[in-house]
């Protein structure tokens, strides 16, 4: 009995010269598969590019990638549920997080009234200095300014907000909030500075304030509502999550973005989903190709075929034989799509300017500037399901071949 | 001892709407070491009593067997073990496998068997040498003549030393002194080699090799004759 090594080489040497028989059918498939394994790499990445921008956009404007927070704040994000202001003891544990910054919020529901309309929004506290570097936001005011102090008497709203109040820049405005003794209470404040923000919804809701400002406004000095914390990378927060729970005290915890904002984890769910379909639907567009390739290479050598039986050949090993010719123009393909791909989203790691669809880009929460992401684990998917699904649909027509009758087979013209 | 012992084959095909009879109740034995020609018009049965022996074809009743092993009743698996380790074919056509050298075509079922590359490409140019294809066992078939081709595939059907060498008008190919050169060959390597031959043939030179010679007619043996 031979060994399987041996007829590993004997299989590889017929199905690699078969591949080159008809060099322009082969190329020509060649060719389909790169282009289709290019598509499906460098679609993928500029779909994560754009997903990426949401989410760190949306992270950015609320939620941050750690809170620290009354356990039952989530449920009841009301005044009722703060926690104290971080200590020094606190502060130092969180400032030794490495690479991770953090800045403390409140943040209540409120009621904001100018002189011709009311509405409800989310009121922000925010500590000035470290604002700018978890949100961003200070980049995004379109007319006056950001906050500048926890104990400024501004109020900085947005664009869409100001055009339902009837409001600008300048004009007094009235914020309502409930104290934690259900007791209202309110403060007028100065319209100091307007933003834009890429959800145009988060215009409406979302208004800010010096941090002491509204401490006192609502009678909590010394606490906050939130603990926001930043790593470097949405998707990698294990090691900091870890470091952060050494060191929480009692009474706080911990929640990653994905459990505060369930909107955006499941954009993020989806968009794995998506990538996956995405794939399988240009695969299945190929497959019609591959399988196409292999008939007719069959069709051409039914009379080889049938030889091979003659000589002793076991049905099983012209199926392995087949599947390796398939495999072979897989990989081929493959390597060459890889190729392509990386070689077309490179340049395009300093952003591609889509702001011809800026409007749209804004509505899905993106920039006009996209930023292709190449994930390995989307190339090894993409690769893997191509290697799979294309074994798999080359499987009939290996198994057709092996079921020849040697006799006809060797009889045909 | 008996190389082939065939007991009432019989073996039907459709062609259209008629049923046409390949073999008639075949009764045949054949000792190992014998050199035996098939000889009738087409369609007398030749062929189909070639490719029962070799395991290509089924038939529809009676037994086959080789040695002790029963051919008629094994699976395709096991008939292709048959056929690789025991029975070498010669065709009518060369069927060589176009994307394959001569030497590589040799190799092949040598390969399949698992014989070490060292010792298969040995005897792959001892047997092109021997064939008078010294020289040219880098070439692919269609940079070989009729004549060439058709050796290549005699060196392949001989060179793993099988019991039995099954030949289908291995001549009608070709000039009458490649005819000349294979028979001799032929016969050489069931003079030395003790390799049972069946040929089967139209070819009255080839039938003058024979020390048997068997005639068919509608798919019965008329006659079975030493020579």
């Amino acid at each position: 009995m031979a060994s399987p090594h041996l007829h590993f080489i004997t299989l590889l040497t017929l199905s690699w010269r078969n591949l080159w028989r008809n060099k322009r059918r082969t190329a020509i498939m060649l060719g389909a598969i790169s282009v289709g394994v290019w598509a499906m790499i460098f679609m993928t990445a500029l779909m994560r590019g754009m997903v990426d921008d949401m989410i760190n956009q949306g992270i950015r404007n609320l939620p941050g990638h750690i809170q620290l927070q009354n356990p039952s704040y989530l449920d009841d994000p009301s005044v009722t549920n703060s926690i104290a202001a971080p200590d020094d003891e606190l502060r130092a544990a969180l400032d030794g997080l490495g690479a991770a910054r953090w800045a403390t919020r409140i943040k209540v529901p409120a009621v904001i009234a100018s002189e011709r309309e009311t509405r409800g929004v989310n009121l922000i506290g925010v500590d000035a200095d470290a604002e700018s570097d978890i949100s961003g936001l200070p980049q995004h005011i379109s007319e006056g300014r950001f906050i500048e102090s926890d104990d400024d008497g501004g109020i900085v709203i947005g664009a869409r907000l100001a055009e339902h109040l009837e409001t600008r820049l300048g004009k007094r405005v009235v914020v309502m909030s409930q104290d934690p003794d259900n007791n209202i209470s309110e403060r007028g404040f100065r319209v100091v500075g307007i933003y834009r923000a890429k959800l145009p919804e988060l215009e409406e809701f979302n208004v800010y304030a010096g941090r002491d400002t509204l401490q006192q406004l609502l009678g909590i000095e010394g606490r906050v509502s939130q603990i926001i914390i930043m790593g470097d990378d949405y998707r990698d927060l294990e090691t900091l999550y870890q470091r952060l729970l050494a060191v929480l005290p009692d009474g706080l915890q911990a929640r990653a973005w994905y459990q505060v904002d369930r909107y955006l984890a499941a954009m993020y769910n989806m968009m794995d989903g998506f990538v996956l379909v995405w794939i399988v639907i240009i695969f299945l567009a190929l497959s019609f190709g591959l399988v196409n390739t292999l008939v007719m290479a069959i069709f051409e050598r039914v009379r080889e075929i049938g030889l091979i039986q003659a000589l002793g050949m076991r049905p099983a090993l012209i199926v392995y034989q087949i599947l390796l010719e398939s495999l072979l123009l897989l990989l081929i393909g493959l390597a060459a799509g890889n190729l392509l791909a990386l070689i077309s989203i490179q340049p395009m790691q300093d952003g591609v300017d889509v702001s011809v669809v800026a409007e749209g880009m804004a509505m899905m929460g993106a920039g006009s500037v996209l930023y292709p992401k190449l994930i390995l684990s989307d190339m090894l998917l993409a690769n893997v399901v191509v290697i799979l699904l294309g074994i798999l649909t080359s499987i009939l027509p290996a198994w057709r071949a092996a079921q020849l009758d040697p006799v006809r087979a060797l009889n045909t013209t | 001892m008996t190389a082939i012992h065939c007991h009432q084959l019989c073996k039907t095909f459709r062609q259209g709407d008629e049923i046409v009879t390949g073999l008639d109740h075949v009764d045949l034995d054949i000792a190992a070491g014998e050199f035996v020609c098939l000889s009738g018009p087409s369609g007398s049965g030749k062929t189909t009593l070639l490719n029962a022996i070799g395991g290509l074809d089924t038939p529809d009743s009676g037994e086959i067997r080789m040695g002790d092993i029963r051919i008629d009743q094994l699976e395709r698996g096991a008939l292709a073990d048959v056929r690789l380790h025991h029975i070498g074919f010669v065709f009518q056509a060369y069927n060589l496998i176009p994307v394959l050298s001569a030497r590589e075509n040799v190799e092949f079922v040598m390969q399949v068997q698992g014989v070490p590359a060292r010792e298969r490409a040995q005897k792959a140019r001892a047997i092109l040498a021997e064939v008078g294809l010294d020289g040219l066992e880098d070439r692919r078939p269609a940079q070989l003549s009729g004549g060439q081709q058709q050796r290549v595939a005699v060196a392949r059907a001989i060179v793993s030393q099988p019991d039995l060498v099954l030949a289908d008008e291995p001549t009608a190919n070709l000039d009458s002194v490649a005819s000349k050169h294979l028979m001799g060959l032929f016969v050489e390597l069931n003079s030395n080699h003790h390799v049972t031959f069946v040929i089967a043939t139209h070819d009255k030179r080839v039938m003058s090799y024979a020390r048997r010679l068997i005639r068919m007619q509608d798919g019965r043996i008329v006659s079975d004759e030493a020579q």
